[in-house]
């Protein structure tokens, strides 16, 4: 029989090897699978790494597909220190590009790229922020559930751009196909060594985020909220005051993401821009453990697993769902790691003993018989 | 250390050489720990001494490292929980676990067996014939079901064979703490329990109703149930129990015939060393001059239900004004309206004079005003589980810092002044208070709140779930704020602490002022009653009346 027991501490090197095992156990798995589907799997593993690292394109490819996972992952990391489930990443993503769209629609052709670019980026940040305030604001006066209205809220988002997409801002210089016209070009993110100045962004809102969190008064505030709200009350705190502003600033970082993402890589607007960025963001968030360093490390392997395994569906020809599974067995095997970081199996070596003679003040340290436990126990009345 | 197992009874269990560590931590080292069938045995032990490991191990919560139990003559490994229920032996955990909206039957009747219930409905007829009880000639019990509330029937008629009375048909949220007792008790004897364990059942219960509870108690041990009885409160075990054992540092000290022993030896053997179990009481400030002020307070909860109702008082510096109630009476929002953390309905609050009613909780503090809320769950407020003394101490002054960033030195040497000055036992400040004993917890917010140098202290339930040296180290605290001239107002449970720390006792009942008496000349019964809803004035009839003001 095991059974579990809870480990009291873990040092950081087990941590570092549970994980290093997790990873080798995803592969592994994934390559038994590949084998199976009868294609050699240690090239497949080759082409995963290569297509993640390979060559200066797929490193930047890697890059640009990290840039709104990191930037997502952090802004939700935000709101759950406050355990406000923000699980509307996509819908905000999409509303911040949305926002940025607007602002490079509205303005003139003669705008310079230096105002542009910025304003755009702060657009994105308010299209965020107003889409994660909406059910912010219920959140706090109505008690309502953050979890399924943040949710909801990437439904409404994605049928919004729909609509732009299809009717209000109807591209009419496409002969009657459906598109919203790319951004101003002095909009598009200038690029250095082919990848996006956008890869920035993360890089300062990891620092920011984690000074902020760690260092400031208000994340200081957004700590003790998220641990006890009835505790911050006592310490005389304004919660829902700390807990709109927690919900702003986090919407806002992934509205940000939105419009990098449109400035520095897609350049128009679509429904599927977001990509399912908010909701990997989420699984990044917690596989960091909040942390907001961890989380950028998380966000660049996961990209780069994301890219490998589309290398391996292009190269080997294999199904896109087969890309999909191997992504699955590796973050499943990742997260099984994290329960052997927190607990242990031991071995139970109790075999059954038949007779069993009791010495007093002597234990007896194993070998006890397993009772039958039937009728006997409650057997008579007093 | 062997026992005359046959003098007086069988054994109903005996637990040997029990070992539980977890991790490095040994909770349980070689205890021995043998009962005998009716007799009621009370385990004694201070926090952390490895009770409660102990009574999990017996209800097969926990699986032991070592050691064996026998149980009823027979060798046993329990696998869960249900093993130990199979055997007789029951748990009512010091926490009810009651689906609250559930009636009393339903709660007792949940997840029965047909077998059980079969047993249960022998017992009941058996006592009915035996003893020609009313019973005989009501309509019998069927577990078929023809009569749509035999189950009630048959937990009413059940609870009456142990003396235990409440409504069946009550949803246990509308059940009084102690009728939860008594289905939780009831829910494990019609589970066949022959062994019942009870982990500090008196901590929630009146003197009244104590002496209920002990009724049935010794009612089971008539009949030859055995009972262990795990309590903080000596006096109790010298009333109730015939024997003890003690308990320290994870190993069995001794077990000892109750009425050989007397409560100093107890301590001594429980602690380690001799400790002195007087409470001491200055004399209060003899200028009574007023600190607090309450007038006619009102307060209705979120769901409409009056909580506060027209209370009055007033609080003077160099004095610690007890407040008494049951659980529930309107303690938590008293102390909750008082530091502005929800606003009253009506009355106004002052201090000094200057009116602090609809203040925000930080300003409130900052007139002085300090409060160390210590509720059931210990962390919920007041502290930051997941954070160390030095965030925690941070929490009442990093608002007061300047800028945007948190300075934390100051506290860090706060922390470690605190450490030093009362004694907390933790690897290091920055170490999660969460993972700290509870007695080191309240000595966090306690020191914190002492460091703020308050004009009006207010301790909620200060030694809640604490054991004696812990207890003791924080009676010293709030007496040493009293001798610095700060107005105290202590909100206890243990009336015989009430009755020792404090200057004068306010009682409260659902709400309302019962009135103020004199800590040094009142009993427990007067306290007692005034508790269930008797006013003073009613109760003296103008005798010694001490005026509310």
């Amino acid at each position: 029989m095991f059974r579990i027991a809870k480990r009291e501490k873990s040092s950081l090197s087990d941590s570092f090897l549970f994980r290093i095992l997790g990873f080798i156990v995803g592969m592994g798995l994934s390559m038994l699978f590949i084998g199976v589907l009868g294609h050699n799997p240690f090239k497949s593993m080759t082409t995963l790494l290569s297509g993640a690292f390979g060559t200066a394109n797929a490193f930047r490819n890697t890059l640009t597909f990290a840039i709104p996972l990191a930037t997502t992952a952090l802004g939700l990391s935000v709101a759950f220190r406050m355990k406000f489930w923000n699980i509307g990443g996509e819908g905000q993503l999409l509303m911040g590009a949305t926002a940025a769209m607007f602002i490079s629609m509205v303005t003139g052709p003669n705008t310079s790229g230096w105002i542009l670019i910025p304003t755009m980026l702060i657009a994105g940040f308010i299209g965020g922020a107003v889409w994660a305030m909406i059910p912010g604001i219920f959140r706090i006066h109505l008690r309502t559930n953050e979890t399924l209205f943040t949710l909801m809220m990437n439904y409404l988002a994605i049928e919004f751009v729909k609509y732009l997409y299809y009717n209000l801002w109807k591209d009419p210089g496409r002969s009657g196909f459906p598109g919203i016209k790319s951004i101003q070009t002095q909009a598009f993110l200038p690029r250095v060594m082919g990848v996006s100045v956008g890869v920035l962004i993360p890089v300062v809102l990891t620092v920011v985020v984690f000074i902020l969190v760690n260092k400031t008064k208000p994340g200081y505030e957004i700590r003790v909220v998220g641990e006890s709200e009835p505790t911050a009350n006592y310490a005389g705190m304004n919660v829902k005051k700390i807990m709109l502003g927690g919900v702003l600033l986090s919407g806002g970082i992934v509205g940000l993401a939105g419009a990098a993402k449109l400035a520095g890589e897609t350049f128009t607007l679509t429904e599927s821009l977001a990509g399912g960025a908010g909701f990997t963001a989420i699984v990044i968030a917690w596989l960091a453990n909040l942390s907001a360093p961890i989380i950028l490390v998380v966000s660049f392997l996961f990209a780069a697993l994301e890219q490998g395994a589309q290398t391996i569906q292009l190269r080997l020809g294999v199904p896109a769902a087969v890309a999909e599974i191997i992504k699955g067995l590796m973050l499943m095997s990742f997260l099984g790691s994290e329960f052997f970081l927190r607990y242990r199996l031991i071995y139970d070596r109790r075999k059954p003993v038949k007779q069993q003679i009791l010495v007093e003040d002597k234990p007896v340290c194993s070998g006890d018989p397993p009772a039958t436990l039937g009728s006997e126990g409650k057997e008579g009345e007093t | 250390m062997t026992l005359p197992s046959d003098q007086y009874g069988a054994l109903a269990f005996s637990m040997r050489g029990i070992s539980k560590s977890f991790g490095s931590v040994c909770a349980n080292e070689q205890i021995d720990f043998m009962v005998r069938q009716g007799e009621i045995h009370a385990l004694l032990g201070e926090n952390g001494s490895g009770k409660s490991t102990l009574m999990n191990v017996l209800s097969g919560v926990y699986r032991p490292d070592c050691g064996s139990l026998e149980v009823f003559g027979k060798q046993r490994f329990f696998h869960s929980p249900g093993d130990a229920i199979r055997c007789g032996i029951g748990m009512v955990y010091q926490h009810f676990k009651l689906a609250e909206s559930l009636t009393a039957t339903d709660n007792i009747m949940a997840g029965l067996s047909r077998t059980q219930i079969a047993d249960a409905i022998r017992s009941v007829r058996q006592a009915a014939d035996s003893d020609g009880h009313e019973d005989k000639t009501a309509a019998p019990i069927r577990s078929s079901g023809y009569r749509k509330n035999w189950k009630s029937d048959l937990v009413r008629r059940f609870a009456s064979r142990f003396h235990v009375e409440f409504d069946p048909d009550k949803p246990a949220s509308q059940l009084s703490v102690s009728e939860k007792q008594s289905v939780e008790i009831i829910k494990v004897l019609i589970r066949g329990a022959k062994i019942l364990v009870l982990d500090e059942p008196t901590a929630v219960l009146t003197p009244q109703e104590t002496k209920r509870l002990f009724g049935v108690l010794r009612n089971m041990r008539d009949r030859g149930c055995s009972v262990v009885f795990i309590s903080h409160k000596l006096g109790e075990i010298m009333e109730l129990c015939d024997r003890v054992t003690v308990l320290r540092k994870g190993r069995s000290v001794d077990t000892l015939v109750v009425s050989e022993v007397d409560t100093y030896d107890l301590v001594e053997r429980m602690v380690g060393h001799k400790v002195e179990l007087e409470i001491a009481r200055p004399d209060p400030n003899p200028e009574h001059e007023e600190c607090l002020r309450v007038d006619s307070l009102s307060y209705l909860d979120e769901k409409g239900v009056r909580k506060l109702s027209g209370v009055s008082f007033s609080t003077f510096y160099g004095e610690i004004l007890g407040v008494a109630g049951l659980a529930g009476g309107g303690q938590k929002e008293l102390c909750e309206v008082i530091a502005g953390i929800i606003r009253p309905d009506g009355g106004a609050i002052a201090v000094d004079g200057e009116s602090i009613t609809g203040l925000s909780p930080r300003s409130i503090s900052a007139k002085g005003v300090s409060m160390c809320f210590i509720p059931e769950d210990r962390l919920g407020m007041g502290l930051v589980a997941s954070m160390g003394m030095v965030e925690n101490v941070l929490l009442k002054e990093y608002a007061f810092q300047k800028g945007i960033f948190i300075h934390s030195d100051a506290a860090r040497s706060k922390s470690e002044q605190i450490v030093e000055e009362l004694d907390i036992l933790t690897p290091s400040i920055s170490h999660p208070v969460r993972l700290l004993s509870g007695g080191n917890i309240q000595k966090v917010i306690l020191g914190r709140e002492i460091h703020l140098k308050p004009k009006l202290m207010i301790a909620a339930y200060a030694v809640r779930g604490l054991d004696i040296q812990s207890s003791y180290t924080i009676y010293r605290l709030l007496n040493e704020q009293k001798a610095r001239n700060v107005s105290v107002l202590y909100i206890g449970e243990d009336l015989d602490v009430l009755m020792a720390l404090c200057d004068r006792i306010l009682v409260l009942c659902q709400g309302e002022n019962m009135g103020i008496v004199d800590a040094r000349n009142t009993t427990k019964i007067e306290l007692g009653q005034m508790m269930s809803g008797t006013k003073l004035e009613v109760l003296r009839s103008g005798v010694d009346y001490v005026s509310n003001r």
